[in-house]
């Protein structure tokens, strides 16, 4: 017994170093780089741009300029309601595809799920440029539609329009959508469907009131990864979109480059953040309600 | 039952196509006798994957691509092994915070990334250049590196480790000697896959750069040029080529090994 105790001694005066050395990188990385940078955006938004690094003085006059321009509300809602069609258009057209592999994927399955995957680790440049050059008015789909009979004019319609960058989007963040909907329907034990179905439910009832609502854990997260990155993106807009698509992003971008009013840009953040921040609450009271199982 | 599965697999089928139909044009094209990307093809060319040789401002940008994803890659992986580590047996709340820190740029766009960490790095005076980029493809890699390590770690049972405990091993002799080889596969693959969004970003490191672009930097300033397009196809047929073999490499060693840590956990 007592030299059990006094194994457990020098155990633990390791373990401190041991604790300090193993949280080390991670607290460095996630103080200094995430929540330090962030205070910097948060602190830089109610500075005046002086042309210094960090401003001067301290004032709302960022925040009164975003909520008083009407430029501001027009690129904003413009923004929320691209990021919203390109979430709804992802999660619908995902669902069936984690269906399928959560119940009748069977062995094909493990391949189906790294055929899915694979082009999220792709060069998300690249996927938005393959589709600037499927939609350019020389470009693979006019040509190919002439080519076929379909037309016989080249058209404009396609490119520097919001709906190529709904499309675009969608296309880019749809292996997102996916994993998250597919892990919550897998989850789901297969007692409950048979207890549906053994208690007399119809097939689509039994999705619609065990399924789908057992699913929606998942539905949120999904639309959660896809909502956040496209409601701040500015690569697309600026390759595919036009002037007429520009999204919060693109102004947050010139704010750092062209404008050089890094403390406008800052509040413009913030402001992007806050808006996460509504909908990531919204997704958990929604969450909630359907009785979430993690 | 039967009849659904079978109209789901043609949805998915259909769904796959969608997927990889307009990526696959880039290599479709790269081969194509014509500066225009479009029907009808124009013949059979390899002239666009030559003037890839024998470029100063591509090479240096590859070279750049490849340090940066390296070194940024190994910090990553680095994290994600202590960060989850840690959250998984160190029984404190600081490793758990860490933990849900470390998960958060999943939640702020990669543009507001890029803003706060280009704010940062003049603070401190790096200034725009691959260190800063370096710190941003950390954090831009971190969740994942996180997710794959804390599954990989919850996947070996609790005894293993617990018996490691028991017999005397130092909590630094167990994580070194007995969880990490049990997870080596797992930290291939973060590290593979940290590369690989490293090798690829844009969104961050366009912030970030100072005079030395990376490969997806050096992309996006030819996309101006319309004559340089079939070049910027043809490096994108490579580039997609060595993301496909380094994912599909990474994927497989994500699940093996797992099948014999459960059943023989020794």
């Amino acid at each position: 017994m007592s030299t059990l105790v006094a194994a457990h001694v020098p155990e633990t005066r390791a373990s401190s170093g041991f604790r300090f050395a193993m949280l080390l990188p991670g607290a460095l990385v996630t103080f200094l780089l995430i929540l330090f940078a962030l205070g910097l955006v948060l602190f830089l938004a109610f500075r005046g741009n002086d042309g210094s690094l960090l401003g001067a003085g301290f004032s709302l006059a960022n925040f009164i300029t975003v909520v008083s321009d009407p430029l501001y509300w027009t690129v904003t809602l413009r923004s929320l309601i691209i990021a919203a069609l390109v979430t709804l258009a992802t999660v619908v057209t995902a669902y069936p595809v984690a269906y399928y592999l959560a119940f009748h994927a069977g062995r094909r399955r493990g391949l189906l799920l790294f055929l899915v995957t694979l082009p999220f680790w792709t060069s998300y440049l690249l996927r938005v440029f393959a589709w600037k050059i499927v939609l350019a008015y020389n470009g693979v789909l006019n040509s190919a539609l002439i080519e076929s009979g379909i037309w016989s004019e080249p058209t404009l319609a396609f490119l520097n329009t919001p709906a190529a960058v709904v499309v675009t989007l969608a296309h880019a963040y749809a292996p997102f959508a996916i994993l998250p909907i597919y892990v919550a329907l897998d989850t789901i034990p297969k007692s409950l469907i048979e207890a549906a179905s053994d208690l007399g439910a119809r097939p689509f009832t039994s999705f619609r009131r065990v399924v789908l609502p057992n699913s929606m854990p998942g539905v949120l997260a999904a639309a959660l990864v896809v909502f956040v990155p496209t409601v701040g993106d500015y690569v697309t807009p600026a390759m595919v979109g036009g002037p007429a698509s520009t999204m919060i992003g693109s102004l947050i971008q010139s704010q750092f480059g062209k404008a050089n009013d890094w403390p406008f840009g800052a509040a413009l953040s913030v402001c992007v953040m806050l808006v996460i921040l509504l909908v990531v609450l919204v997704a958990r009271g929604a969450d909630r309600r359907f009785g979430s199982r993690t | 039952m039967k009849r659904d599965g079978r109209w789901l697999g043609l949805y998915v089928l259909a769904y796959l196509i969608f997927l990889y139909l307009p990526v696959l044009l880039i290599p479709l094209f790269s081969f194509n006798d014509s500066i225009q990307a479009a029907f009808p093809l124009q013949g059979f060319t390899l002239q666009w994957y030559a003037t890839l040789y024998g470029n100063p401002a591509l090479s240096g940008a590859l070279v750049n691509s490849l340090v940066i994803g390296a070194i940024a890659a190994s910090g990553a992986t680095l994290c994600g092994i202590t960060v989850s580590y840690m959250d998984l047996y160190g029984r404190s709340p600081l490793a758990a915070t860490i933990s849900a820190i470390a998960r958060l740029p999943i939640l702020i766009p990669g543009v507001i990334v890029g803003i706060s960490l280009l704010i940062l790095v003049n603070l401190v005076g790096l200034g725009p250049s691959r260190v800063a980029i370096v710190l941003g493809h950390i954090l831009v890699a971190l969740p994942t590196t996180v997710v794959v390590m804390r599954s990989r770690f919850a996947a070996i049972p609790r005894t293993v480790r617990e018996a490691a405990l028991d017999l005397g091993a130092s909590d630094w002799m167990t994580f070194r000697r007995v969880m990490l080889p049990l997870s080596l596969p797992a930290v291939l693959s973060a590290f593979m896959l940290a590369f690989l969004i490293s090798f690829d970003e844009f969104i961050v490191v366009f912030f970030l750069a100072g005079t030395e672009p990376t490969l997806p930097l050096y992309i996006w300033s030819q996309l101006r040029f319309p004559r340089s397009l079939p070049t910027v196809m043809a490096l994108g047929t490579v580039i997609l080529a060595v993301s496909f073999i380094i994912a599909g490499t990474a994927e497989i060693l994500r699940h093996r090994g797992l099948g014999a840590v459960r059943r023989n956990p020794a």
